[in-house]
């Protein structure tokens, strides 16, 4: 399922909020609307958590994480982490890394199996990465990006990428990835598709602006609404549907 | 049949084609497009439908225009000649539009409109980028409204009395050496510029002002270049008791020493003896600021201030016009020398005795430098000439230097030429100006010129070219002048001339130092 929703007039959603399919993150805002689409969708499902990072709201550029784990950044302090802590599953291991590229939502680009970073990561982080979020890390360019968490948003089923990536890229990447991937935008055009909207197995969450087209094209990559056994999605013929986007 | 088998299969192809390009959906339309080359995520249909790069450029405009010099505004003050569907014209209405700077221009014309619609089209071509890497081209049309506008040169020429300040310019002497030197002055320094009007009256000029600072900062230039003395007064025109508000006309009355280059002059002695105690029988060698004179005796030099001069007032004893010629019969450096000036003992004859008689004079001359044995000079003969002047006559009943006085004073060197030369390669711009009791004439008779006008003009004639000779023997004088190339034509009529030409001698401006005609330059444009 897709739905649209703002942040106080913003249409990107990604920035305020961060979904895996273990816990939401949201943003703590002036009203509670935003928050409510979340709740709507999710209540009784995850656990959505109010929190801010380093004091900031932009929650979903400084964090990353997946069903099993959340990394946040230095400048995260120990209330903040602590909350989160208490709010998240016992199960989702809470990391804080040093890392000079703080904002790790812009830079890391992940599912639950793997997770597509910045080129100049440190090493300590990557594995980082590898240990909290249980994943296979690669450093990889998005349409010569090199903020893979800003031009490409990522489930365990499939990804949407910057609308500049030729062909070949997206072949390389959904091969590395495992997953069927698409060229794709948000917002009415805006080519920033990681920061535009929020994703995970069965929801995902785009700025108000966008179209009926962007907004079918993500339902279709990410196969939101096809879940139940026997969807069109299930089955050897995904990858037939992928294409016949092309 | 068979034909519509074969049909499918190139279509299919080019579908496949089609397919390996697209990547992306547009976003507003759908339509798979080629994500990698796109302008953002839309087609080129939606971009052209949704993006408008012409939109913060104007569509409609106004131009302002003078009936009476036919110029157009260009703000904020000038105004400029350009012909209809000109590329001047383009210029004035590209500037008019405000947003076109941020767009760039491909092209621009004129689309035709009939003259009495009183509107000019213009028709655009600008790129603009819309995306990053994509740049939109559109075309569309400019509408302007052509106003009309009396431009503050027609409102000036257009209202009486506008002027606010007047100076009255005058020099009490039977020519107008001074005024076409001072005119040639005024031109170069450019001095005309906020004149509303230039008038000519008897013994002078009338210039008027709109402001009563550009009236002043005329009498300061005048002032800084001639000799003149000014009096101020004004006129009250209207006076607000309220406010204490009064508006005035002001007039300045200026008025220049009546003594001009090459004059004789008979100083009083009392002055003589203020002046360094130079020999009171002097001639005036430079007219600036103040009056040059120079004993041709001794080569002794002063200068008269305007002050003292007006303190006690003289007049000259003998003007340019009663010059005789003389022949330079034997000439001997005497070895004084002031400046350009050297001393000489010269024996000279009248050019009109020298049939008739055998009467020589010695005279002692400052153009010891120029003049040879066999030249012509220019001089005053005094010893035959009545001269009814009491500060002479006191020169002549002085014990001191009543035998000092010469027969003859010469003056300047004499160069034999024809009587109209043609064939000047350098000209003088002159001023265009109103002949105020010529104009009232003429309203009243517009038949043809009277004979005092036509006197009028010929002795203006015989003035000018005067002056033209001073200006081509005169280096010193030449500096202060700018001085043009002849037209064409004339030059033409000249170099045929050239082979019969006799006045080698005469002294010839440098033709590099002359300045481009702005005229000429204008005809060669076109």
């Amino acid at each position: 399922m897709a739905v649209r929703a703002q942040f106080e007039n913003s249409n990107e959603v990604g920035v305020f909020a961060r979904l895996t399919n273990s816990y939401a993150i949201v943003a703590v805002g002036a009203s509670e609307n935003f928050y409510s689409v979340f709740e709507s969708e999710l209540q009784d499902v995850i656990p959505i958590c109010h929190a801010t990072i380093a004091g900031t709201r932009i929650v979903g550029r400084l964090t990353v994480g997946n069903k099993n784990g959340l990394l946040v950044p230095t400048t995260t302090t120990d209330q903040e982490l602590q909350h989160l802590r208490n709010t998240l599953p016992d199960a989702v291991k809470i990391q804080r890394i040093e890392e000079r590229l703080s904002a790790l939502g812009n830079v890391i680009c992940c599912n639950d199996h793997v997770a597509i970073v910045h080129p100049d990561l440190e090493r300590e982080t990557e594995e980082i990465i590898a240990d909290v979020l249980g994943v296979e890390v690669f450093r990889q360019t998005v349409a010569d990006n090199v903020l893979t968490g800003s031009y490409m948003a990522l489930s365990n089923q499939g990804g949407i990428v910057h609308p500049k990536t030729s062909i070949r890229d997206q072949d390389e990447l959904s091969s590395l990835l495992q997953v069927p991937l698409v060229a794709g935008s948000v917002n009415r055009g805006s080519p920033v598709v990681g920061a535009g909207m929020v994703v995970n197995d069965w929801l995902a969450v785009t700025g108000l602006d966008t179209t009926a087209t962007e907004l079918s094209v993500i339902e279709s990559v990410f196969r939101l609404g096809e879940m139940a056994p026997g969807g069109a999605g299930a089955g050897p013929n995904k990858e037939s549907i992928v294409e016949s986007f092309y | 049949m068979s034909m519509d088998l074969d049909a499918p299969v190139p279509m299919v192809a080019m579908q496949q084609e089609q397919a390996i390009s697209a990547t992306i959906l547009c976003c507003n339309c759908g339509a798979p497009i080629d994500g990698t080359t796109s302008a953002g995520a839309l087609c080129q249909d939606c971009v052209r439908l949704s993006v408008d790069v012409s939109q913060g450029v104007q569509r409609e405009a106004t131009l302002h225009f003078c009936k009476d010099c036919e110029r157009w505004l260009q703000p904020p003050t000038s105004w400029l000649v350009a012909a209809p569907e000109s590329k001047e014209l383009l210029a004035i209405c590209l500037r008019r539009l405000r947003g076109l700077s941020k767009v760039r221009i491909i092209d621009a014309s004129f689309i035709w409109t009939e003259p009495h619609s009183r509107r000019v089209k213009v028709k655009l071509t600008i790129q603009q980028e819309a995306f990053q890497g994509t740049i939109i081209q559109q075309s569309f049309e400019v509408e302007y409204v052509v106003a009309t506008q009396q431009c503050p040169d027609c409102q000036k020429s257009f209202t009486h009395h506008a002027w606010r300040a007047s100076i009255q310019l005058r020099q009490k002497v039977p020519h107008k050496r001074t005024f076409l030197y001072l005119e040639q002055l005024i031109l170069k320094n450019g001095a005309h510029k906020d004149t509303v009007n230039i008038k000519e009256a008897k013994d002078g000029l009338d210039f008027y002002y709109a402001k009563r600072n550009e009236a002043e900062r005329m009498v300061e230039f005048l002032c800084s270049v001639a000799p003149i003395t000014s009096k101020k007064s004004q006129e009250l025109i209207s006076m607000d008791i309220h406010t204490s508000v009064a508006q005035y006309k002001h007039t300045w009355s200026c008025e220049i020493i009546p003594i001009c280059k090459d004059d004789l002059v008979a100083l009083p002695i009392k002055l003589a003896r203020q002046l360094g105690n130079i020999s009171p029988l002097t001639l005036c060698h430079r007219v600036g600021s103040a009056v040059n004179l120079i004993d041709p005796q001794t080569l002794q030099t002063c200068e008269v201030p305007t002050g003292a001069y007006w303190r006690s007032p003289f007049k000259n004893l003998s003007d340019v016009t009663h010059l005789t010629e003389f022949v330079i019969m034997d000439i001997e450096p005497v070895g004084q020398s002031n400046g350009r000036f050297f001393l000489a003992e010269a024996t000279v004859a009248r050019a009109s005795d020298l049939g008739t008689n055998d009467k020589t004079y010695f005279t002692r001359t400052h153009l010891g430098g120029v003049l040879h044995v066999g030249d012509s000079a220019m001089g005053y003969h005094l010893a035959g000439t009545i001269f009814n002047d009491d500060n002479y006559e006191a020169i002549e009943n002085s014990h001191q230097y009543g035998s000092t006085l010469p027969d003859v004073v010469l003056v300047k060197k004499h160069y034999a030429r024809k009587k109209k030369p043609k064939n000047r390669a350098w000209r003088l711009r002159r001023m265009a100006r109103e002949y105020e009791e010529e104009a009232a004439a003429a309203s009243s008779a517009p038949a043809a010129p009277t004979k005092r006008q036509e006197q009028e003009a010929n002795r203006m004639e015989a003035d000018f070219e005067m002056f033209l000779r001073d200006v081509e023997e005169d280096q010193e004088l030449q500096q202060t002048l700018d001085i043009y190339k002849a037209r064409k034509k004339a030059q033409m009529a000249d170099q045929m001339e050239e082979d019969s030409g006799s006045d080698d001698e005469v002294p010839k401006i440098n033709m590099d130092e002359l300045l481009d005609d702005f005229d000429d330059l204008k005809m060669g444009d076109e």
